[in-house]
């Protein structure tokens, strides 16, 4: 639930969650836990075809919303039943305190639906005097403690059974013991009179099949069988969404929504209901039975050419499983109703501007949560547009705007950078900044920051320009502010491994930020604007390749650039033909420069690696650097977690110090217990948070580029 | 049946990963042998592992009254093999019913059901469920055993599309994939069977 104000009391709120150490351990165990069981769970299967079948199932049933509601609606209406379609969470709510009360009915027992949460249907309904009672063991324990679910799937993750038990006792009125096994038996034997005496059961639906006019209920404890089959009248809440045109559809849906959730192969039970099925105690021995379809903005999603791919989840909460900011702060705070990546975004469709306005600010962008959906949804583009449509909205803060205006401007860009320089002269030694300057606050003194380097690379460019004759590429460089203005060094070391390698390298000088920080803090219009700029200064048609050594950079000019430039008709094909020739700088070493163990000298020490997020999950770059190092000669030891978030995210650091740190100490700690020399990756931003995280350690632990590696390595 | 013999295997392993309990047998007499065996060896009333001594509220307590005997539920099965089960569960003092579910809401012994179909990839039962009876025995009994003849093995949902879709159309309908017994792992994320539904599930193979 958010109830911030605003990021100040939001980022307290988030302080107090990082206190909660058994939220901690237990979000830390569940997370290293699912990715081992989910794999499991997928071995062997085509992932990428099971989710582009997904989405090209639900991206369907979206474009025929309507029709398929008419198709269903005409199957499950000949069966008996009556289907309402409710435009709005309250008019949903009207709905089904009507049904209760035509039907004369006390007492409901609900299985878990998410859509229900949406809504706030207990609380309607017991505001009108129904006695509700949740019978999902997690739904149950959150709904006697007044609270609402930390995770779409498993609603109580964020309680121990030190707590369970409390609330137990005070349920049973007497005292029970601390045993997972046995207070699930207390449930179970506290639950079942409450079915007994129900007379209408609440459920909801993971797929409604038009071609038969069943739902279709994906359940582990088997509460949905008896919710379903007990009360004499059944109501199920369904979103419009969860329409699918065929069996073939739903099967698909089920094959990968618990694997994806749990990493089980399918849930304990799935149910298939469709009409007024048999039950004695209701009018005739059939089933009162009603399905209330929820709009509340479904339909215009459907419609809205970016954010229709909104409707593909099926809520298997997996997007919040692979979240190394979910993982530190857990659902209450990073989610308002809906948890997770699709929670941000669903939050402002469905709860409002004011509930998500904070939420949309906490997403590192590190890429987890598009890369496990089980649909293919674009989670981070669709929240960081959320973000910029909330500043259009409300008006955008004065850091971001000033950003913005400056990163349109190169020249003025540039200009402060220098002058950055010469103001910090004070204040730096040895690379770092000593003194943090009065503009930055205390928390950010969790790692060293770099020193504005004496020479930016721009400058030293025209000195160090290697002259090759007879190349057989040409190649743009695309350094990065970073390399740029920052860490000059590792372009150069760039340069000295490509250089005489027969690629002749260009660095056209009106290249300018990548503009990622525009879009990481919601400026789509300087995005756009930088983006323009960059095309036109590394014309695409004139080289082989756009090297850039920043996995963030490169991921942006690959992918980004197409989504902010794709749908305007002037420069849709520049833009692909751009990101076509964008490479990163390990696939380049080992694939077109085909460096081998020969061009190395031996004795390259040890060294650690970590992936960035863009390189590892926004190109799908695995393999190659880890590669390069065994050919370089340098003996890799792996690290545990080597593809979480080093904690970084650009700016993401600067507003959430307190997550970025906590990230931080996580990377370090696994890389430290490799016990090598030198942590190793392909990105200025990783390299920036690494080394100020080791420097303000003291750790004695060197952080390399990838390029100065190969450039102290090579023959 | 040479072709769904690696189709029964795979079923068997992918039940036994989600702790079914799985045997063979070769005709349906043998099964009702087997069901009164398993009811007359298992302890009664296992709903109560927290034990009897273990205090409840006052509602939770009186549901267990309601059950003294122990029982075996085969709702749907064939009169003849219904006949030949009560026989068979009379010899050993234990009650066979095949209607009355709703008065047995605290808990019956085992349900003894004929699976329609299986899934070997995921180790799943697919039943029509369109009775009450069936539907309720199989949630409240602690054990459920469920016949499954091999022929009717298929390797992935989508095999039994066909199937599925005749199932769904009919009007009414209330189909069941079953798979494992009833579990939860929402304390603590850790697993724990028979919440709501059966503590355990035994699947026999059918040999046809």
């Amino acid at each position: 639930m958010q109830t911030a104000k605003d990021l100040k009391e939001y980022r307290a709120e988030l302080r107090e969650a990082l206190d909660n150490e058994f939220l901690r351990q237990a979000m830390d165990k569940f997370a290293v836990a699912y990715r081992g069981s989910r794999a499991k769970a997928f071995a062997g299967m085509d992932l990428k075809g099971l989710i582009a079948d997904v989405a090209q199932a639900k991206d369907g049933a979206a474009q025929r919303m309507d029709e398929l509601l008419s198709e269903f609606t005409a199957k499950a209406e000949a069966a008996g039943v009556k289907v309402h379609v409710a435009r709005t969470a309250l008019e949903a709510n009207e709905i089904i305190a009507a049904i209760a009360k035509e039907n004369g009915v006390k007492k409901i027992v609900k299985s878990k639906s998410m859509t229900a949460e949406e809504i706030h249907l207990n609380d309607h309904l017991e505001g009108q005097g129904y006695e509700v009672t949740e019978t999902d063991l997690g739904e149950w324990i959150i709904q006697l403690r007044h609270e609402g679910p930390t995770h779409m799937v498993m609603p109580a993750i964020h309680l121990s059974r030190y707590q369970v038990a409390d609330l137990f006792s005070e349920v049973t009125q007497q005292k029970q013991e601390v045993d997972i096994e046995k207070l699930v038996k207390v449930a179970r034997r506290e639950l079942r009179p409450k079915y007994v005496e129900a007379d209408m059961g609440i459920s909801g639906a993971n797929v409604a099949v038009a071609e038969t006019g069943s739902l279709g209920m994906i359940t582990n404890e088997g509460n949905g069988r008896l919710v379903t089959t007990l009360p004499r009248v059944h109501v199920a809440l369904v979103g419009l969404d969860k329409l699918t045109a065929t069996l073939r559809d739903a099967l698909r849906i089920i094959r990968v929504l618990p694997r994806n959730a749990t990493g089980q192969a399918i849930s304990s039970y799935v149910t298939w209901i469709k009409g007024c099925v048999e039950c004695a105690p209701a009018p005739g021995g059939k089933k009162v039975h009603h399905i209330v379809f929820l709009d509340n903005g479904r339909r215009a999603l459907a419609r809205d050419p970016l954010f229709s791919q909104v409707l593909r989840c099926v809520r298997c909460g997996a997007c919040a499983n692979v979240c190394p900011v979910y993982r530190l702060v857990g659902g209450h705070k990073y989610g308002h109703i809906y948890i997770g990546a699709i929670g941000l975004i669903l939050t402002y469709f469905f709860h409002g501007r004011d509930k998500a306005k904070n939420l949309v600010q906490n997403c590192i962008n590190c890429g987890s949560c598009k890369d496990v959906c089980a649909a293919g949804i674009d989670l981070p583009l669709l929240i960081k547009e959320i973000h910029a449509r909330i500043q259009d909205e409300e008006g955008h803060p004065v850091p971001s705007t000033l950003l913005a205006k400056v990163l349109k401007n190169r020249k003025l860009f540039h200009t402060l950078l220098r002058s950055a320089k010469l103001a910090q002269k004070p204040l730096a030694s040895g690379g770092f900044i000593r003194h943090l300057p009065m503009i930055f606050s205390k928390e950010q003194n969790f790692r060293a920051l770099p020193a504005i380097a004496p020479k930016a690379f721009r400058d030293l460019w025209p000195r160090i320009r290697p002259e090759v004759k007879g190349a057989r590429l040409k190649v743009a460089l695309f350094s990065g502010c970073v390399q740029d203005f920052v860490y000059p060094e590792q372009s150069v070391a760039a340069v000295n491994v490509v250089a005489g390698r027969g690629a002749a390298l260009d660095f056209p000088m009106e290249q300018s930020c990548c503009g990622l920080p525009v879009m990481m803090m919601g400026e789509m219009a300087a995005a756009r604007d930088v983006a323009q700029q960059n095309i036109s200064a590394l014309d695409p048609a004139k080289y082989d390749y756009i090297l850039t050594l920043c996995a963030s950079c490169a991921s942006h000019l690959k992918h980004g650039y197409q989504k902010l430039l794709g749908n305007d008709p002037s420069w849709a094909v520049r833009a692909k033909q751009f990101a076509d020739k964008v490479i990163d700088f390990s696939s380049f070493a080992r694939d077109v420069l085909k460096l081998a163990p020969e061009d190395f000298r031996p004795g390259g020490g040890t060294a650690t690696y970590h992936a960035p997020c863009h390189l590892c999950r926004g190109l799908g770059v695995i393999e190659a650097p880890r590669d390069l190092l065994r050919i370089a000669g340098v003996e890799y030891k792996p690290a545990e977690e080597e593809d979480v978030c080093c904690g970084f995210g650009g700016t993401f650091s600067i507003k959430f110090p307190e997550l970025s740190a906590e990230l931080l100490a996580k990377k370090l700690a696994n890389a430290e217990a490799t016990g090598a020399g030198t942590l190793v990756t392909d990105c200025p931003g990783c390299v920036m948070q690494l080394r100020g995280g080791l420097e303000r350690k003291g750790s004695p632990m060197r952080v390399r580029h990838m390029a100065e590696i190969l450039a102290q390595q090579i023959k | 049946m040479s072709e769904s013999q690696p189709l029964s295997r795979l079923f068997e392993e992918k039940a036994k990963a989600v702790s079914a309990v799985v045997s063979t047998v070769t005709s349906l007499e043998q099964a009702l042998a087997h069901a009164v065996d398993l009811c007359d060896k298992k302890d009664a009333c296992q709903i109560l592992v927290s034990g009897c001594e273990l205090p409840l509220s006052a509602t939770g307590e009186a549901l267990c009254e309601t059950k003294q005997q122990k029982i075996l539920a085969a709702p749907g099965l064939e009169p003849k093999l219904f006949a030949k089960l009560k026989e068979l569960a009379a010899e050993r003092g234990i009650l066979c019913i095949d209607t009355g579910m709703r008065q047995r809401l605290g808990g019956v012994d085992i349900a003894f059901t004929v699976a329609d179909f299986g899934i070997a990839e995921t180790g799943t039962l697919v039943f029509d469920s369109n009775s009450e009876e069936q539907r309720l025995a199989t949630m409240i009994a602690e054990f459920h055993l469920a016949v499954l003849p091999v022929s009717k093995i298929r390797e992935k949902s989508f095999d039994l599309e066909e199937e599925l879709l005749a199932l769904l159309q009919k009007s009414p309908s209330y189909t069941a994939f079953v798979t494992g017994a009833s579990r939860t792992a929402d304390i603590e994320r850790v697993l724990a069977l028979g919440v709501h539904g059966p503590l355990e599930l035994h699947i026999l193979l059918l040999e046809d």
